[in-house]
């Protein structure tokens, strides 16, 4: 078990920079999820962290020791590659144990070890049988308990779900999350995918090209996003945006956009300029007093909820609202967006502004 | 795993391994180099020890390799006028005059018209009973396909006396058009085996797609299934031309006259005192030529081809 | 456009019964949804309906008439693959070319280029006309592949899980975009997906595979609200629906066994006291994972909720569904009538 303190991490290929000096810690026990699109660096960042792959610069502590230029053999971490890599001619026993025999382990330990990864797993009932006929889901136990009998301080997850279909891996994440609560090891795993982060992860580090653009628990990178990107990569539907051009001083709390005089919350820095309206999709209510106007695109039913689609003066908007409201598409309406939800960015950077909302703006980079 | 930058090859590893590569590649090329510079070494140079690394070249063994020459007496020779171009220069040089032209070009000529006709017809057979072999439910489709592979298991020596039997009763002994069926024979084989493993490369879904796009299978084949094999056809016709080009056993049983190809030629030209080496090294150059051509114009498609199933998985 | 009869269509592949005795009726101009897990047949069925594959049994009409027989050319059926659709040796715009230029349409060549000015652009795909269809990002060639069916006015589109290979936010694009298609073209569609994003955002129709039988077949809202069977109503909703002991929370109507309860049917406050083991902050829900009696149980709480881990909570159904033993579902004659309000 330990804590992992990441400072000023780069890593150069070449001329070309993968990681851009990050920064961030992961709490011992904790559940810490790497988020980004495909190519953004998290896979390298990751290996960083494991050893497969030396820092350009910067530093990796793994329980209050700096590790950067240990081989990975010294770091005493499980990488989990891929969920399937099993020895096929060994049984679920040998497959277990083959991390602590190569280690050279007495017999009497191993089988202690191999007993008890099962039993975390619930695997004690296939520890005989080969591992060619089992399903998917009690070869992916397998794997896990192959990186759980080493006892490592942490481990290391790259996308471990990304090849099963959407069911299954739904179960798997519900397995790995439990797994984890019972073992409290800390885990860092990578993913693209933003509902699968939010799900799993304790806290999250949203990384785009190489930049560490904000880092925090699920419903802080949701409520607060730090930057466009972020506030675009989570959720779904993504925040709606309104770009305008306008200006609000510190200490202000409306904003014109067009014809309409929108609240936002009360602005601690001021800015004029190109400036985004951020609003996520369950902040926008119907009302047909309001001055701001769309017409209904499309309407999207999905159970309890529905996703409306609007086209306005400043752009597509999505509103969720309950799926007994009466939406036609065509229809002209008027919308309302809740005020203490709201989000404004600074289009140039892509930052959000300061504001009660956003307090001293996160943890940024 | 892919380890980067961990398990990635050191700077001094490539060294090595560079230098591993062109260490083989001299060793490979070695005897090609050799033929090439002996065809154009003089008969005491090429047969000089220790070998002439460094030589005055000499058209000789060209000259030889296309002409007959007798020997004359110098009075003779004196007396004939002034040569009229560089080959009979070269030749009266020895003491001889040029009696004619020799066989090499219609063997080249016979070599040509045979190694690609047969490589065509074994391509377009091969290609079609492929295709048929890894879309449609053939009967017995696995016994036939080991029977089609047995046409490779006999050595030409065991067959050829029927052959030479059969031939003669249908008067295609010492043929072109026979030496192409009897290639062709041969190779489709080699082709139906190797294609078909391109073809099943193909997806599927891809014709579907056509037969649903309005067209018939035969169009879905020709405008979707053979731009895909592109690569596979062209890699099978180099194996195929290559056996052809290069056969032996048949063409020295088979042929005499007409259709003799240039294998069983070349170790026939004969110096005055011994084999004639520059004249049979520039026998083997001007051979190798058509099918290295062909190979490096294929090359593309030869290298793709022969690591496709490594690429695609 | 036509409407597509299907009549006890079974198809086996050995022992693997993928298809069987399947009734469907696709009416003109709708857009059909068959939801199924992987191995549930919808490949197999649309397969049946291109003429790509031979009914054992049953019949198929396509616009009244019988097809059995007939050609995958002569149906005038289009169909989007789940991959593998684009010719790699052609061009984007060869491959929208392509099913124009059959010897069945002969398209003259103006009409080609305006129809795939048009199809480009809906798309938004028309940069990339020249490019090789090996050289397009994943999401761009399932785009050219879905414009190869759009460029024709075929009597029905079939469309095989089109969308799974792209990432979320073109999902959601695209599935407004065939929806705008469809409402804009009239045209029919037979869509076989196993997201049920998909098939509740788009269906005019919604229709349930389970191993190749179809088991339900009616509007989404329908198929949510009411599903005749615990599977069916596992398919739809997210989270998936709790399925517990009948008795948990007291009488059930006789036969019951199993209750299905929504994440969204359950009441906060009152009744029977489970516990609290985690919650899952997705940003605009949060879930709750509540533990009863060795039961898990998740339901959704208010996105700040103050709530944590080790809390207990009072829960109290609220529109249960109920189930027999195989799964059907047993109507409760005392809250039935409140379900469908
Ligand atoms: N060994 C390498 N050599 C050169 N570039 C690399 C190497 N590994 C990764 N990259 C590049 O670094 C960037 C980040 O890669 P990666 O960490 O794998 O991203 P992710 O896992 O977020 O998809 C990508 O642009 C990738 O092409
Ligand atoms: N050509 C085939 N040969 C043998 N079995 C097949 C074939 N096609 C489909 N199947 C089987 O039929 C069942 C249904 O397959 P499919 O229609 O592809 O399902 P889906 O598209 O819903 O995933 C599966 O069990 C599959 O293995
Ligand atoms: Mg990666
Ligand atoms: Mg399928």
């Amino acid at each position: 078990m330990a804590e992992i303190v990441i400072r000023d991490l780069r890593k150069d290929f070449g001329g070309f920079n993968a990681v851009k000096a990050s920064s961030f810690t992961i709490a011992d026990g904790e559940f810490f999820m790497l988020l980004g699109p495909s190519g953004c660096g998290k896979t390298t960042t990751l290996r960083m962290i494991a050893g497969l792959e030396m820092p350009t610069s910067g530093e990796i502590w793994i329980d209050g020791e700096e590790v950067s230029r240990k081989p990975a053999r010294q770091r005493d971490i499980a990488f989990v590659f891929q969920m399937f890599a099993l020895y096929p001619h060994l049984n679920v026993r040998a497959n277990i144990a083959y991390p602590l025999v190569s280690q050279g382990l007495g017999r009497a330990e191993v089988a202690a070890r191999v007993a008890e990864a099962a039993a975390i797993l619930g695997i004690e009932a296939m520890l005989e049988r080969p591992v060619g006929g089992l399903s998917g889901g009690d070869r992916q136990r397998v794997a896990l308990g192959r990186a759980i009998v080493r006892r490592p301080k942490a481990f290391m997850m790259d996308e471990p779900l990304g090849a099963l279909d959407a069911e299954f891996r739904e179960r798997m994440a519900g397995e790995l999350r439990a797994l984890h609560d019972r073992m409290g090891a800390t885990t860092v795993y990578v993913t693209h995918d933003q509902l699968e982060a939010m799900q799993m992860g304790d806290r999250i580090v949203v990384m785009n090209h190489g930049v560490v653009e904000q880092f925090g628990t699920p419903q802080e990178i949701y409520d607060k996003p730090a930057t466009l990107f972020v506030a675009e990569f989570i959720g779904s539907p993504p925040m709606n945006f309104l770009p305008f051009e306008g200006r609000v001083a510190a200490g202000g709390d409306r904003v014109r956009l067009g014809g309409a005089d929108l609240a936002v919350p009360c602005q601690h820095e001021a800015a004029a300029g190109r400036l985004v309206f951020g609003v996520r999709p369950e902040h926008v209510t119907f009302d047909d007093a309001a001055p701001f106007r769309g017409r209904i695109e499309a309407v999207e039913y999905l159970g309890t909820t529905q996703i409306v689609t609007l086209s306005s003066a400043h752009g597509t908007i999505r509103a969720r609202s309950a799926a007994s409201l009466p939406a036609r598409v065509g229809e002209a309406v008027g919308l309302r967006f809740a005020a203490p939800c709201v989000t404004l960015f600074d289009e140039a950077t892509g930052r959000a502004l300061r504001s009660a909302l956003h307090g001293e703006g996160g943890a940024h980079g | 795993m892919s380890g980067a930058s961990v398990t990635e090859a050191s700077s001094g590893q490539k060294w090595i391994a560079g230098v591993l590569v062109i260490a083989y590649a001299l060793i490979t090329i070695m005897p090609l180099a050799w033929i090439l510079l002996t065809g154009f070494k003089t008969p005491p140079d090429s047969i000089a020890y220790p070998p002439k690394v460094v030589f005055t070249p000499s058209l000789e063994g060209y000259v030889n390799l296309f002409t007959t020459r007798t020997r004359v007496t110098p009075e003779t020779l004196a007396a004939l006028p002034p040569p009229a171009n560089f080959a009979e220069a070269i030749v009266r040089d020895r003491g001889m005059v040029i009696a004619g032209r020799s066989k090499f070009g219609e063997r080249f000529v016979n070599s040509v018209v045979i190694g690609f006709g047969s490589t065509a017809l074994s391509i377009v057979l091969g290609t079609l009973a492929a295709y048929a072999f890894s879309r449609f439910k053939v009967p017995l489709k696995d016994d036939l396909m080991f029977f089609i592979l047995s046409t490779r298991m006999m050595p030409p020596i065991a067959v050829a006396i029927p052959i030479f039997l059969m031939y003669r009763q249908l008067g295609l002994s010492d043929t072109r058009l026979g030496m192409i069926l009897l290639y062709t024979a041969v190779n489709i084989s080699l082709a139906v085996w190797l294609l078909k493993g391109f073809i099943d490369e193909i997806p599927r879904e891809y014709e579907e797609a056509a037969l649903i796009d309005g067209y018939t299978r035969l169009q879905a084949f020709v405008k979707v299934v053979l731009p895909q094999a592109a690569t596979g056809i062209a890699s099978t016709a180099i194996f195929c031309l290559i056996f052809a080009w290069n056969e032996y056993a048949f063409a020295v049983l088979l042929t005499s006259g007409t259709a003799q190809t240039a294998p069983p030629f070349i170790p026939t030209i004969i110096g005055i005192g011994g084999l004639d080496w520059p004249a049979t090294a520039a026998g083997a150059t001007l051979f190798l030529m058509p099918v290295m051509v062909f190979t490096i114009v294929l090359r593309k498609h030869l290298l793709r081809g022969i690591t496709f199933g490594a690429v695609r998985k | 456009m036509a409407e597509v009869i299907l009549r006890g269509v079974a198809k086996r592949f050995g022992a693997t019964e993928a298809v069987r005795a399947l009734d469907l009726d696709i009416p003109d101009g709708a857009f059909v949804v068959l939801l199924g897990p992987t191995g549930a047949g919808k490949t197999t069925l649309l397969r049946l309906v291109a003429g790509l594959e031979r009914p054992d049994a049953g019949s198929i009409a396509i616009a009244g008439q019988d097809v059995r027989g007939v050609t995958p050319a002569g149906r005038n059926v289009a169909m989007v693959f789940q991959q593998y659709s684009l010719y790699p040796h052609l061009t984007v715009r060869q491959n929208l070319e392509f099913p124009l230029k059959s010897p069945i349409l002969r398209t003259p060549p103006d009409q080609i280029a305006a129809r795939i000015g048009e199809v480009a652009a809906v798309l938004r795909i028309s940069h990339k006309l020249d490019n090789k269809a090996t050289e397009l990002s994943g999401g761009e060639m399932q785009r050219v592949s879905i414009g190869r069916a759009l460029v024709r006015a075929p009597a029905i589109y079939l469309m095989d899980e089109p969308l799974s290979s792209l990432d979320a936010k073109l999902r959601a694009d695209l599935r407004i975009e065939l929806k705008r298609i469809h409402d804009s073209l009239g045209a029919t569609f037979l869509y076989v997906t196993h997201d049920q994003i998909e098939a509740m955002t788009m269906a005019t129709h919604v229709g349930v595979l389970d191993e190749g039988r179809l088991v339900q077949f009616g509007t989404p809202r329908a198929i949510y609200e009411d599903p005749v069977s615990l599977y069916v109503a596992t398919r739809l909703g997210l989270p998936r629906i709790n399925a517990l002991p009948a008795g948990l929370f007291g009488e059930a109507p006789a036969g019951a066994v199993t209750i299905g309860l929504r994440p969204e049917h359950i009441r906060q406050g009152e009744g029977r006291e489970a516990a609290v083991t985690r919650l899952e902050h997705l940003g605009d829900q949060t879930r709750l994972h509540l533990h009863l009696d060795g039961h898990d149980i998740v339901t959704l709480a208010e996105v700040h909720t103050r709530l944590k881990a080790g809390d207990s909570l009072a829960i109290r159904p609220e529109r249960p569904l109920y189930f027999d033993a195989e799964g059907r579902r047993v109507h409760d004659s005392r809250t039935d009538q409140g379900d469908r309000a």
